[in-house]
């Protein structure tokens, strides 16, 4: 039988999200899903799982959470600060959560966007190939207090708690990016100028995009009068009216006016996702081959994160339970014996 | 600086049409940067060329106004050789007298133009240099043809409308336009999807829900269709909102 997960207390930017929806362009539908994927790969990672599967994205607030049934949890992606019944738990790691409990996550520390995924999977019914709630789209709405998910069998749950050292993506960094359609309508000194700059993560973004800050002049593209508007794509670095750089994001738009330098790499999408308001950032320009080269060290992702992780060795001294604990093989607490 | 454009020297494609990568696993095809009628035409005609080809690896194949789109499946074949089957494709047809294929399916789509329901129709004809009935006389009877599905989830560019009908987007932007407005500006008409702020001027007001989330297809038009408009009073359009049918009273022809 399946049971549920409850959401007692939702911060205000709580959704279900997957990989997306990939091949929807044809009707006007941008890929969505999970603005920092890699995240969902380490929650398969931690769980054991064969595949990525939809989990709860909170943008900077968590909120509070109890499960119908026994299940393993997963916390990726931006870390927060999150306790299971008011004692600490880490971060990027997998842990049980059993009914009754109450698994609290408040503020990221870092980054923007952590995820809550559940072994058994969160199993609302997917539309157009997905779970992933697309805002923009109008597919599925944001999560609010008092929801309650369905939520699929954990058949694993003797499988212990995992943890995984994870990249730092949580304050900016270089982004790497290819040249696109439309790269040739900004002159050499240009884009050698783009490429020399260090931005900030302005204030203004969301799931579809992010604008940056820079001191200086505009970055002006030598675009013909009518420019006709074309197909746009999560990770495209787009030129304002204005001349400010906008980073497309998951639930961007499919076809879009404005000119653009290039195409952030897939790799690099959630250092972008995740660089916090005033995060320093950089650009820095491959070639095809390059970014060909780095993708196909991407090809075993989810086989290298499990790899990766290691059994989560917590301190004895943090456990309130110690004696629940069956602390050498044969004895414990008794416990066990009568459930 | 060196930055690496074409995926391949023009003299590999046909005139100035160009091959050019958009993103890890995309190609477009571009037939011109601004909105020409030619274009438009190629990009059709092209569409219609590599949907019938027998182009392996491929996830979609897309149009849009001037260019189309290869999504390739990159753990299956490489960019390179997606782009010389792509050039092959484009080789040995002059594109700019090339001409889409005819419709397979026409759409009429119940249209109230003016009033409550098209705030716009007046100002946007004066700059057409017509009178509101010429305008609605004008794009009721020119055969449209569903250019490009985009920018919101199912929402189509129709096109091409005559000469006098490339006007520019609005100064500042409208504020809101209704889902089912129809805009215009280059040429072309948007219907939209959804309540939308937009530069385009609403000259019209469908009954006709492009994006149908729980429905199968979710969005019914296809890139290639034709479309017609066909006026109705504001009356009669307030009455096809009311009735809730996401059709909107509109028909679809199948023609083999």
């Amino acid at each position: 039988m399946s049971g549920q997960i409850f959401i007692h207390k939702a911060g205000p930017g709580l959704s279900v999200q997957d990989l997306g929806r990939l091949g929807q362009t044809h009707i006007g539908l941008s890929r969505g899903g999970a603005a920092d994927r890699l995240a969902l790969y380490e929650a398969a990672a931690l769980l054991g799982l064969s595949v990525p599967i939809a989990a709860i994205e909170m943008a900077a607030m968590g909120g509070d959470f109890e499960v119908t049934q026994p299940s393993r949890i997963a916390l990726t992606g931006a870390p927060m600060r999150a306790s299971i019944d008011a004692h600490p738990v880490a971060w990027s790691a997998s842990h049980l959560l059993q009914p009754g409990q109450i698994l609290r996550i408040g503020a990221a520390t870092a980054g923007v966007f952590g995820y809550l995924t559940c072994a058994g999977g969160i199993e609302v019914p997917p539309k157009l190939g997905s779970r992933a709630t697309h805002l923009s789209a109008g597919l599925g709405a944001a999560l609010t207090a008092g929801a309650r998910l369905p939520l699929g069998v954990d058949n694993a749950l003797e499988k212990g708690a995992r943890v995984l050292r994870c990249d730092n993506r949580f304050e900016g960094g270089t982004l790497r990016y290819i040249s696109g359609p439309q790269t040739e309508l900004f002159d050499a000194t240009t884009r050698a100028r783009f490429d020399q700059t260090c931005f900030t993560r302005s204030p203004s973004g969301n799931r579809q995009g992010v604008a940056l800050d820079f001191e200086g002049t505009a970055f002006a593209a030598q675009a013909p009068k009518g420019l006709a508007s074309d197909f746009i794509q999560e990770g495209d670095i787009q030129m304002t009216g204005a001349g400010h750089p906008f980073v497309l994001l998951a639930e961007c738009q499919t076809i879009g006016g404005y000119p653009r330098i290039g195409t952030v790499l897939d790799c690099d999408i959630p250092k972008i996702a995740q660089a916090p308001v005033g995060a320093r950032l950089r650009f820095a320009h491959v070639t095809l081959a390059e970014a060909d080269r780095i993708a196909a060290t991407q090809e075993n992702l989810l086989q290298n994160l499990r790899r990766q992780s290691t059994d989560l060795i917590r301190d004895p001294r943090m456990i309130p339970d110690l004696l629940a604990y069956q602390l050498i093989s044969g004895v414990t607490a008794g416990r066990d014996l009568e459930e | 600086m060196s930055v690496e454009y074409a995926l391949l020297p023009p003299s590999a494609g046909p005139q100035d049409v160009q091959i050019l990568p958009l993103g890890q696993d995309g190609i477009l095809v571009r037939f011109a940067l601004r909105a020409e009628p030619w274009a438009t035409s190629a990009a059709q005609a092209f569409y219609d060329t590599a949907r019938a080809a027998p182009l392996p690896h491929l996830h979609e194949i897309v149009p849009s106004l001037t260019s189309v789109l290869f999504r390739f499946d990159a753990t299956k074949t490489t960019r390179a050789e997606c782009a010389r089957q792509i050039a092959e494709l484009l080789s040995g047809r002059d594109w700019h007298t090339a001409m889409p294929q005819p419709a397979t399916r026409i759409w009429r789509i119940p249209a109230a133009f003016g009033g409550e329901h098209g705030p716009d129709l007046e100002a946007a004809s004066k700059l057409a240099g017509l009178s509101p009935e010429a305008a609605i006389e004008m794009i009721t009877t020119t055969p449209l043809r569903v250019l490009a599905i985009g920018f919101a989830p199912g929402q189509p560019y129709l096109g091409l409308l005559p000469k006098p009908w490339d006007l520019p987007r609005m100064q500042s932007l409208n504020p809101q336009v209704p889902k089912g407005a129809i805009a215009v500006a280059v040429r072309q008409l948007v219907l939209f999807s959804n309540a939308s702020p937009t530069g385009w001027r609403q000259i019209a007001r469908t009954a006709f829900a492009p994006f149908r989330p729980d429905a199968e297809p979710a969005v019914p038009l296809r890139a290639g269709d034709a479309l017609q408009l066909v006026p109705v009073s504001g009356d009669d359009l307030t009455g096809l909102l009311a009735s809730g049918d996401p059709a909107g009273g509109a028909i679809c022809e199948t023609r083999e």
